[in-house]
């Protein structure tokens, strides 16, 4: 069943076509990796369907409704969570109350002033149980911006997933950060999104954390989609490794990485 | 088990810092309250305008401090507040504080409800420009309608017309401003210790949370779903809301109030009180309103240029204590116990 479609997305900054005519299905569960060289718009796609920017034409169809129109705070009551690439946090409260602050907002409760924010214990459980599943126990007491880089991006898709999504934007979740600490956070991510059963698109650029974690790829290229396929499909897809890497042949991909490893 | 064991122990350090936080405020309001006892009736009055102004800086600080929108027109709540008082007393014939206190409330709760939906549009310097252009009509009202507002004259509100605790206490006969100066000394001292846990609760609420969060991060947190709009708006005539109960509690203590806090030079010493104490602390606001309150009244003592030697002043300890009394005080005091 889908969950998103975006129908004919179109977002022009001038003579840029940042989203180019999109018309693009994600299913209910499903990792999607979006891919593309730097400008091709991805970033964009993620802000269009996130109401960062609005659309200039086109439709986004969330569980079959009409979202186009909506504002951020409507997007996200409907289930729409973003992460950002510049990590995007809460930089002078606690890494918990970071994310409690996503647990109150979900449940309507950011407007009671009467109660203690800390005696909520429904909340402050489930924050906690958060931080742990991203492995930020033992950082709960620290200042969001005393924290180190790769803790910064976990924190930033912790506080998208406090919100219980039905579909999560994760837009480079690894970037900024070594190539050591790349594959612990994208099994932490991939863990508890597959976990949850939660639709995600993830904006990334390294094609090995790509063709490993993703269910379906879709790559795009000056604003519109080139190609979308399962991992095996886009590996052996000339017209892509051309774009992506500027070399075809069967082991593109491959060869890339082996190169880069070694 | 790991994530169970740092809650409790985050709990139980919680639960002593919270204790700590209360001896040291029963402290310092049994301090309060014996006072009086030991000093003269001058530096009672002292005092209570300090307490007064205490509660407009705390009120100042919920935006300032915690949803980071600097306002430079609360003279317009605090002004409100102690207009709404006078027209009580002088048009309705009222006595009763308490009347005059709901009046008020009423009548400032209503203006900054109507100012902030104008401002809160906007942030930074657009907000604080909107902000003191706003006060400033209400300034010029006062100043214009002097057959209502009786211009700079102002309109004289006698503490002996006055009673309090709905009619229990009253000030009629002999000795009687020796009388008010005490009563109306604990009655200000009660009404400050409210607001201050009022207030207190507010900013530790999951709502100050969310104005915490829209202060450091905007875009994220309507990320995360909350309206800032809607909640810099609630924040917004909370302030007013405090400031103008100051103004209200502020215009018995005055026998008169008259434009003059209306006007915008009174904003910008509201603001002042709040960054020499330190707005980025809970109790740095209250410091620095009864400090500049001393320093002020020092200042007009003792020389006819006082404008002069109080900016003097202000600016040396800005500069010496960029975090603020409370900031710097604070991070001493962690020094020292490393």
């Amino acid at each position: 069943m889908s969950l998103l479609e975006t129908i004919h997305l179109k977002k022009y900054f001038g003579d840029t076509h940042a989203v180019d005519d999109v018309s693009l299905v994600i299913k209910e569960g499903e990792l999607v990796s979006l891919v593309g060289p730097n400008g091709a718009g991805k970033t964009s796609f993620c802000n269009v369907v996130s109401a960062y920017y609005t659309a200039d034409s086109g439709t986004i169809l969330f569980k079959g409704r009409d979202v186009t129109r909506d504002s951020v705070t409507a997007r996200v009551k409907a289930g729409i969570a973003r992460s950002f690439q510049l990590v995007n946090l809460f930089d002078d409260l606690t890494a918990f109350d970071n994310v409690a602050l996503a647990i109150f907002s979900r449940e309507g409760k950011t407007r009671s002033m009467a109660a203690l924010a800390r005696r909520d214990s429904a909340v402050t459980g489930e924050a906690d149980a958060v931080l742990g599943q991203f492995g930020l126990a033992g950082k709960r007491n620290e200042l969001a911006r005393s924290l180190a880089q790769g803790e910064r991006k976990l924190l930033d898709v912790a506080l998208a997933y406090a919100l219980r999504p039905k579909l999560l934007f994760l837009d480079e979740p690894t970037s900024g950060v070594s190539t050591r600490d790349k594959g612990q956070i994208m099994d932490t991510i991939a863990g508890v999104v597959r976990g949850e059963g939660i639709t995600a698109v993830v904006v990334e650029h390294d094609m090995d954390v790509v063709f490993t974690y993703s269910d379906r790829i879709v790559v795009m290229h000056q604003g519109a989609i080139l190609a979308k396929g399962t991992p095996d499909e886009i590996r052996t897809n000339e017209e892509v490794a051309m774009t992506l890497i500027g070399a075809a042949g069967p082991d593109a991909f491959t060869q890339r990485s082996d190169h880069a490893r070694g | 088990m790991t994530a169970m064991t740092t809650t409790t122990a985050t709990a139980d350090t919680g639960g002593a810092a919270f204790l700590r936080l209360l001896i040291a405020a029963t402290a310092i309001l049994v301090g309060l309250a014996l006072l009086p006892a030991v000093v003269d009736p001058y530096q009672t009055v002292l005092l209570t305008y300090g307490l007064v102004m205490a509660i407009a800086a705390l009120g100042f600080n919920l935006l300032l401090g915690y949803t980071g929108l600097l306002s430079f027109g609360h003279s317009a709540y605090f002004g409100t507040g102690a207009y709404t008082v006078a027209f009580i007393v002088r048009d309705l014939g009222a006595h009763s504080m308490e009347l005059c206190i709901l009046g008020g409330l009423a009548g400032t709760v209503l203006v900054s409800a109507l100012f902030g939906f104008v401002c809160v549009r906007h942030t930074r310097i657009f907000f604080g420009i909107l902000t003191l252009a706003l006060s400033q009509v209400l300034w010029s009202l006062a100043f214009k309608f002097f057959w209502v507002t009786g211009g700079t004259d102002g309109i004289r509100v006698a503490y002996a017309k006055l009673t309090l605790l709905g009619g229990l206490v009253d000030f009629a006969g002999p000795g009687s401003f020796q009388r008010f100066v005490f009563a109306y000394y604990y009655y200000v001292l009660a009404l400050f210790t409210l607001a201050t846990v009022v207030m207190w609760v507010i900013v530790h609420s999951p709502f100050g949370k969310a104005l915490q969060a829209i202060r450091d991060n905007e875009t994220r947190a309507s990320f995360v779903g909350i309206s800032v709009r809607r909640h810099r708006w609630i924040a917004f005539v909370i302030s007013g809301a405090f400031t103008g109960l100051a103004g209200i509690l502020w215009v018995p203590l005055n026998g008169l109030t008259t434009p003059d806090v209306l006007y915008w030079p009174f904003s910008g010493e509201i603001v002042f009180m709040s960054v020499l104490g330190g707005f980025r602390t809970f109790a740095g606001p209250i410091v620095g309103a009864v400090t500049f309150n001393y320093l002020k009244t020092a200042a007009v003592a003792s020389t006819e240029y006082w404008q002069l030697l109080l900016g003097v002043v202000l600016v040396t300890l800005v500069l010496l204590l960029p975090s603020g009394i409370v900031g710097t005080a604070m991070r001493l005091v962690s020094r020292w116990t490393r």
